[in-house]
């Protein structure tokens, strides 16, 4: 311990440092360019007079919620739409991606890297000119204006995070563990099933996760596909806003954020770093 | 107890009586085995037979295919030519698990998601067996390997000793009729890979399983195995009982893995049954009976072990007694590894290692005698010896 204080001492001892100023600015600057929109959303939901040129809602309360969550409403069944077409998408997408991530990740495929990199290309190009055409080849065929329509478009898009994680997830497994069960006697199959698959649920379901949130948020596909016999909560949201309405807009979105960060937090403790490190290998 | 023993009715007549040439019929035959990955060939026309009961260590240095020739038994790799039979059926083109094999990984290969009694039961799971019989093998299964009380833990939550007694546990809870082990030791700490290795030998030997063995630990193939394999480059070097490849190295390669690394050259006379060795620079001429030993006259390459030859005194007239080669150089170092005193002895322009159970001093002069029945001759230079030594 010296006796003899520093300038540093001083200035850790609480004396302002002059420095913190820009810095303080730079996170404010942050904090609300993320969280103004969403306390504006939450305003709104609870709003039940707002207009120019006052800067908080003139009237509070929670008429607009019981309009929203009315047993006949539109959002009530969108939501059941939304929640029904995000099932569906994820079991399809397993259904594929469960099959194509063990064989990319396990067998001597050739072309491997460009099976992968195709997964990638729905989500590289521009959406609109690829849905205007999906929807007039589904139209075509009957498809357009019903669920497995706007499933098959969602797939297709959703698919790149099954299958990349899927992938990692069985490359993340030794391959030891499954010669282990075919020593004990198991069939390829049999060893698939109690030694591969167990151990890699935790990525699938990680991956069934990005699937459904994808599926949920999406708009353009459902629009030019599903429209307008087939509303999910975006098309809602879509059409609430559009129309001024901005409370069931509100409403709309936050049923739509609160599963999206819920799920983000299950995301993050079932993606460990032994599977994110395999992911695009 | 009795469960497994009534598995293996044979035990008592087959352990009995194994010899070094694998008398009794094959049980597990491996016929001219060709394995490559990609263009190398790891295994070259590869024979061999085991007998059933019989304990067979594969011994080389990593990248000899010893590795390679128990995942072929086993069934993980298949041969581009040859055949791979047990007790007269081929099962070449048979899946791994329908060969009535069990593997013991090296990395042990338990499963994460499964518990101890699971991973044991796993295997008995699959042959569809009752409820109440699996338990009762998993519990015998556990005492037979000291991992009482540990049923309901997970593989992460045991040492690293615990866990290769599981791997032992679920591959001999199926009843295998070969046990294949790959280099199950090398992940243990050394004092307990000690009592592990005796406590594999005798349950193999109670247990009477035929037993392949891989490992590049030439003590552990010689304490467990009833017969030793030694592969050089995917091929068999020399097979035969601990003592044969011990005592009779068929080439300087065995001689020198098995632990004969001090290499002399010598020029050598063969006539009527006996070796004369002509005086060299470092050498003295002697006399030596061919006993087993195949040589012609020449060039010869000798070896023996440090322990095997017997460091004297320059001034001091060497003993008589018996046939020996003696070879005259300095000391160059003495260390005390423990037991005896270990000199590095110049010899010419070489240098051999002796051990003596009193110390030289750095500087002596020295004659270091090989006794006839340690001295290794094989015909040719030492060019590769070098290369040879491990």
């Amino acid at each position: 311990m010296s006796l003899v204080a520093t300038e540093a001492d001083f200035q850790r001892a609480g004396f302002f440092d002059w420095r913190w100023i820009p810095r303080a600015l730079g996170l404010g600057v942050l904090a609300f360019i993320i969280f103004g929109p969403l306390v504006n959303l939450l305003l709104w939901t609870v709003a039940e007079r707002w207009y120019f040129p006052h800067a908080l809602p003139l009237q509070y309360g929670f008429s607009y919620w019981g309009r929203v969550f009315a047993p006949r409403a539109e959002a009530m069944s969108s939501l059941f739409t939304s929640l029904l077409i995000g099932c569906l998408v994820v079991a399809l997408s397993l259904v594929l991606a469960i099959p194509a991530g063990y064989a990319l990740a396990r067998l001597k495929l050739p072309f491997r890297s460009i099976v992968l990199l195709a997964l990638l290309l729905p989500n590289a190009f521009p959406n609109l000119p690829i849905y205007v055409n999906i929807a007039r080849l589904f139209y075509q065929i009957g498809l357009n204006g019903t669920v497995l329509g706007v499933v098959l478009v969602h797939t297709t898009h959703g698919l790149v995070y099954a299958v990349w994680i899927g992938t990692a997830a069985f490359s993340a497994i030794e391959p030891e563990l499954e010669e282990a069960a075919r020593s004990a006697g198991a069939s390829a199959m049999r060893a698939f099933f109690d030694v591969m698959l167990p151990l890699a649920a935790p990525g699938l379901m990680a991956s069934a996760i990005f699937v459904f949130l994808d599926s949920l948020d999406e708009f353009t596909g459902t629009f030019f596909v599903g429209a307008p016999d087939v509303t999910t909560l975006p098309l809602l949201l879509y059409t609430a806003g559009a129309g001024g309405n901005y409370q069931i807009a509100s409403i709309t979105a936050l049923i739509l954020l609160v599963p999206s960060i819920a799920f983000m937090f299950v995301v993050e403790r079932f993606l460990r770093a032994d599977v994110l490190a395999k992911v695009g290998q | 107890m009795n469960m497994l023993e009534s598995r293996y009715p044979a035990v008592s007549e087959t352990s009995g009586k194994i010899s070094g040439r694998a008398a009794a019929p094959a049980f597990l035959e491996v016929d001219g085995a060709t394995v490559r990955y990609g263009n190398v060939h790891v295994l070259e026309d590869l024979s061999l037979s085991v007998a059933k009961g019989e304990f067979v260590a594969l011994l080389g240095s990593s990248g000899c295919g010893k590795t390679t020739l128990l995942r072929t038994i086993a069934g993980f790799m298949q041969p581009v030519s040859g055949r791979i039979a047990v007790d007269g059926r081929d099962v070449t083109r048979q899946p791994p698990d329908k060969r009535g094999m069990a593997l013991v990984f090296q990395t042990y290969a338990l499963w994460p998601h499964m518990t101890v009694a699971q991973n044991i039961g796993y295997g008995l799971k699959l042959r569809r067996k009752p409820r109440t019989e699996i338990a009762a093998k998993v519990a015998e299964m556990q005492t037979l390997l000291g991992l009482e009380g540990l049923g309901g833990r997970k593989p992460a939550a045991l040492s690293g000793g615990q866990r290769q007694r599981v791997a032992l546990g679920r591959a001999l809870a199926i009843g295998p009729d070969i046990l294949l082990l790959d280099e199950p030791l090398s992940n243990l700490d050394a004092r307990i890979r000690l009592t592990v290795r005796h406590e594999i030998s005798a349950l193999q030997k109670r247990l009477g399983i035929t037993a392949i063995h891989v490992t590049h630990d030439r003590e552990e193939a010689m304490v467990m195995a009833d017969r030793i394999v030694i592969l050089n480059a995917g091929k068999i070097a020399q097979l035969g009982t601990p003592q044969e490849v011990y005592n009779n190295p068929a080439s300087p390669f065995v001689a020198a893995f098995m632990g004969a690394e001090n290499v002399m050259a010598l020029t050598a006379e063969v006539r009527g049954g006996k070796i004369g060795i002509e005086a060299g620079p470092t050498n003295r001429a002697c006399e030596i009976s061919c006993g087993d030993r195949s040589v012609s006259s020449g060039r010869l390459e000798a070896r023996f072990r440090s322990e095997a030859a017997e460091l004297l005194d320059a001034a001091a007239s060497p003993p008589v007694s018996g046939e020996a080669l003696i070879l005259d150089g300095t000391v160059a170092q003495a260390s005390y590894p423990g037991g005896v005193w270990r000199h590095v002895v110049k010899i010419g322009d070489q240098q051999v290692v002796v051990d003596s159970s009193r110390a030289f001093a750095s500087g002596e002069s020295v004659s270091v005698r090989v006794p006839s029945e340690a001295l290794f001759l094989f015909d040719g230079g030492v060019s590769d010896a070098k290369g040879m030594a491990l």
